[in-house]
């Protein structure tokens, strides 16, 4: 898939940047980059523009990653769009919790880009 | 400064975690693993493992104290659960403009708030990565978001804690402090 429209919800405007970067390294064509500084925000994203890739943090204030994931599906907004959740809780337990809330990948920080590159790109190429 | 809130908001979010994980909670403590827990290497590694894959650039542990500097910058995690307490990580403010350069890819002439936000991001890396290196830390302890202090002639207080760490590392040629304080073990 070209041009993709990515939506990346992390409360830390550098760890956003980060993750651009890491998926331009990864060869993925980014359209345009969305980002959001809170589940919130993101949901308000959702309901307004059309994405074809999600990344989310998990520990964040007011809602977190995993709540925003059970938004996402519960209003079924990005229906078919695959999320990948970045964070640095690394437990089965955490893994288990996100693919549970509706993730189709996970990526512990910290990350290199060929690990963004081994998650995200055959989720693009599946989609 | 205190840590209570910090800690607090760790807890609520080790609470929020799934109810077969808390049941495994109940069965699992950390105090048979608190060798393997307060290990220094742990700590060295995870140091290691985020400024090589997040920053590009090797450090390594500087046997000497950090050298005091006027204007100084504090991240603080806290830990929540069956272990309580922070990760905290403290630098002079050209060792934080430097790191948040190599992670933006920007130049900072002052600790704005985009290096507050690198520093709070490689602070929370840093205990992630900490706590994940023991299996049933991981599992059963709690993450804070990162509160970051900046200013002058201030320090950390910690009464009696269960256990503590506190390295020093240089890269490049800057240095910083990466503090583990455990007061709660269960």
């Amino acid at each position: 898939m070209s041009e993709i429209r990515a939506l990346i919800v992390d409360d830390s405007s550098v760890m956003r940047k980060i993750v651009e970067r890491s998926l331009r390294q990864a060869g993925l064509d980014l359209l345009v980059v969305h980002e959001a500084g809170s589940g919130t925000e993101g949901l308000e994203l959702l309901r307004a523009k059309q994405v074809d890739l999600i990344l989310s943090d998990i520990n964040m204030p007011s809602m977190d990653g995993l709540e925003f994931l059970r938004q996402i599906r519960a209003q079924n907004l990005a229906p078919g769009v695959p999320v990948v959740m970045i964070t640095t809780e690394s437990s089965e337990e955490h893994v288990k919790q996100a693919i549970l809330s509706g993730a189709q990948g996970y990526i512990r920080k910290p990350f290199t880009a060929e690990q963004v590159k081994e998650r995200v790109l055959p989720l693009i190429h599946a989609a | 400064m205190l840590l209570n809130g910090v800690r607090a908001a760790a807890l609520v979010r080790a609470r929020g975690v799934g109810k077969n994980e808390m049941e495994h909670t109940m069965a699992v403590s950390l105090r048979e693993s608190l060798q393997l827990v307060s290990d220094p290497r742990n700590l060295d590694a995870s140091v290691e493992e985020v400024f090589q894959l997040m920053l590009g650039v090797n450090c390594h542990r500087d046997p000497g104290p950090v050298v005091p500097e006027p204007e100084s910058v504090t991240a603080v995690v806290g830990f929540g659960g069956l272990l309580s307490g922070a990760c905290v990580f403290s630098s002079g403010s050209i060792a934080a403009m430097k790191i948040a350069a190599h992670m933006t890819g920007m130049e900072f002439s002052e600790v704005d708030d985009t290096v507050k936000d690198g520093i709070g991001e490689i602070c929370n890396m840093l205990a992630g990565s900490w706590k994940g290196r023991v299996p049933d830390l991981a599992a059963n302890c709690g993450l804070s978001v990162p509160a970051v202090i900046t200013g002058r002639d201030y320090k950390l207080h910690v009464q009696a804690p269960e256990f503590q760490l506190n390295h020093t590392y240089q890269f490049e040629d800057c240095q910083f402090a990466v503090t583990i304080v455990c007061d709660g073990i269960q």
